[in-house]
């Protein structure tokens, strides 16, 4: 099989983010918040400092190399949270349809209705600030789209002829719905998933500035872009490194996203190969 | 009664492997929270059929006549609003879902798309060996064997089986939607316009294997189709039906030969015949609307024959003759049998 290149980018993207978040106590010169010297205070980057310090003097590789674990795991985390709240809601809605249809649909409804980060936010504040809640509260606010692609595929899915023909072949309903539905509807819920983890990154950024998220001392790329918003014109490195982190890992998501796509799409697959 | 004759199987009178007895399917329409009007889409209402061992039934009849759902009905995805349905002895109507899986052992279905019918992301074995874990087989071997046996039956060969739908044909996919259906050992398959999707030059090797299969493993068939060239070919018995009922019923023969009912004669005409020279009289305009069906008999809006009491009153009633020929018509017996050529 040949290999394309959104696949082999994307995935080693990706790969490279994961390997750098797991290496990390191998990879950064310092440690992320102890090494702090006043005395290196907005060192531009140089050979000593690849990527520059920040206002403490802390070494802004390091720190983007620690960084990688949070946002990642927040990243990847939350996400599988919400596909497998928004998988399990939108395609059990779409394929039974009657009154737990339309209580998926008011439940998603009113998600859509309020700003996820808002709601984020809220169950933050109940929970208090910490990876775990932010963990929970990302994972529970953002499966509305997951669960409309979920229930509108199942609902078009649910009238073929193979999935009438494994309820003719007497299937339990929850086979029908892994082996029948589930495995025609992964295009669409993997591009969604990969998108969704590339927004996490940045919800996890958003509630890290307004002091909920990771607390500061801890480095993720959010909250280490965040602090260095008032030193963009005069120490423009605070910011653009874990900037490229983000964007990168977002873009490597992306790419792999799709490439992922055209392999679990048999007919893609013989089609251009 | 007079034995019917019949093609092929035992076909023993008492021998009824399916019964329909006045089975109604009604869909409301509308209502809901704006109180709208709610209307009451009678898609069958009242049919009696019965399938006898070995014998293949054909249905026939227009989109939208009803067919499909009568199929549904037995094969118990929809759930009747009235009448009753034995099926090998077990009465699918009763309960709320019945035991799914004993029916599954007795009727299947092959669909008319080959191509939505399969599941592109199972391989042709995966379709095949998961029925037969769901019905308790285990024994790997065991699996394997039928598998391959099945795709033996259906004229395909076993190492094809690791294969995904779309690198079949459109026949061979058809093959692989029968041997779905067959892999559990039903007595009885529905076949829901088994050919209509596929190549004119295909088509026979189809119903050959049909009908070859329904001699080696001793089904029997209901043949749903709108193509009455196909039912003609592979019938021992024929209904067919308009707006939700059934207008004639009877032995293909008869059918054929004698058609009483204006529709049958109208769906007979439309058979392309090439030795025919002078085309047959068929029927214009279209299916009623089901929700506003026509007062008197609902075939009467295009009948060439209808008179006054064909527009006021119903139908009557479907009365079998002792030939086994049954027909829905008030002027059934001034003409039967007339084939009337089309104005020119």
């Amino acid at each position: 099989m040949k290999l394309r290149a959104n696949l082999v980018i994307g995935g080693a993207l990706f790969a490279l983010a994961i390997l750098v978040g797991l290496l990390a106590p191998w990879l950064a010169h310092t440690d992320p918040v102890l090494d702090a010297n006043l005395m290196n205070a907005e060192e531009p980057p140089s050979w000593t400092w690849w990527f520059g310090t920040d206002g403490q003097g802390r070494d802004i590789y390091s720190r983007v190399v620690y960084g990688a674990r949070i946002s990642l795991t927040v990243g990847i985390v939350s996400q599988l949270i919400n596909s497998v709240i928004g998988v399990a809601l939108g395609l059990s809605a779409g394929y039974f349809g009657g009154w737990w249809d339309d209580v998926v649909n008011a439940l998603t409804n009113l998600m859509l209705a309020i700003p996820s980060l808002i709601f984020a936010l809220a169950i933050m504040a109940v929970l208090g600030p910490g990876l775990t809640s932010l963990l929970i509260a990302l994972g529970l606010t953002n499966w509305s789209f997951t669960c409309r692609i979920a229930r509108a595929s199942a609902l078009s899915l649910r009238s073929q002829g193979y999935v009438q023909a494994a309820t003719v072949l007497g299937y339990g309903d929850v086979r029908i719905m892994i082996t029948q539905l589930l495995p025609n509807m992964l295009g669409p819920l993997i591009v969604i998933g990969t998108l969704g983890m590339g927004s996490a990154v940045l919800s996890e950024a958003a509630l890290s500035f307004l002091g909920l998220g990771v607390r500061p001392p801890f480095p993720s790329w959010g909250s280490m872009l965040s602090e260095a918003r008032d030193q963009i014109t005069t120490a423009p490195w605070l910011s653009v490194f874990p900037g490229l982190a983000i964007f990168l890992t977002v873009l490597g998501l992306n790419l792999l996203g799709d490439g992922l796509r055209d392999i679990l799409d048999p007919q893609s697959r013989s089609r251009r190969t | 009664m007079h034995e019917p004759k019949v093609r092929s199987g035992e076909g023993r009178p008492d021998d009824v492997i399916l019964s329909v007895e006045d089975l109604a399917v009604h869909f409301p329409l509308g209502g809901g929270l704006l109180g709208r009007e709610r209307r009451l889409l009678r898609a069958v209402d009242g049919v009696d059929l019965t399938l006898k061992r070995g014998e293949c039934l054909g249905l026939v009849g227009e989109s939208g006549s009803g067919k499909s759902t009568v199929a549904l009905s037995i094969l118990g995805l929809l759930k009747p609003t009235r009448g009753r349905i034995v099926v090998d002895g077990q009465v699918v109507t009763d309960g709320p879902s019945g035991d799914r899986k004993a029916l599954a052992r007795t009727v299947q279905i092959v669909f008319q798309d080959p191509y939505a019918s399969l599941n592109p992301r199972q391989t042709v074995r995966r379709t095949l060996e998961d029925p037969l874990r769901v019905h308790g087989v285990t024994a790997k071997s065991e699996i394997e064997d039928r598998v391959a046996s099945m795709l033996r039956h259906v004229g395909l060969r076993p190492e094809q089986a690791d294969r995904y739908p779309h690198e079949f044909s459109g026949g061979q996919r058809q093959r692989i939607g029968i041997a779905r259906a067959l892999i559990l050992n039903p007595k009885i398959v529905i076949c829901d316009e088994p050919v209509s999707a596929l190549d004119v030059s295909i088509r026979a090797q189809i119903i050959n294997l049909l009908l070859e299969l329904k001699e080696t493993l001793s089904l029997s068939y209901i043949m749903i189709s709108h193509d009455l060239g196909v039912v003609e070919h592979m019938s021992d018995k024929v209904a067919v039906m308009y707006l939700g009922r059934i207008v004639e019923n009877g032995d293909w023969r008869e059918i054929f030969e004698r058609p009483a009912h204006p529709y049958t004669q109208a769906l007979i005409a439309a058979i392309p015949d090439p030795l025919r020279h002078a085309p047959l009289a068929t029927t214009g305009g279209d299916l009623p609307n089901p929700l506003n069906p026509p007062n008197g008999c609902a075939f009467s809006p295009r009948c060439r024959y209808a008179e006054d009491v064909c527009r006021s009153e119903p139908g009557p009633v479907l009365e079998t003759r002792p030939d086994g020929h049954a027909v829905r018509c008030w002027r059934a017996d001034e003409i039967a049998g007339q084939m009337v050529l089309a104005p020119t």
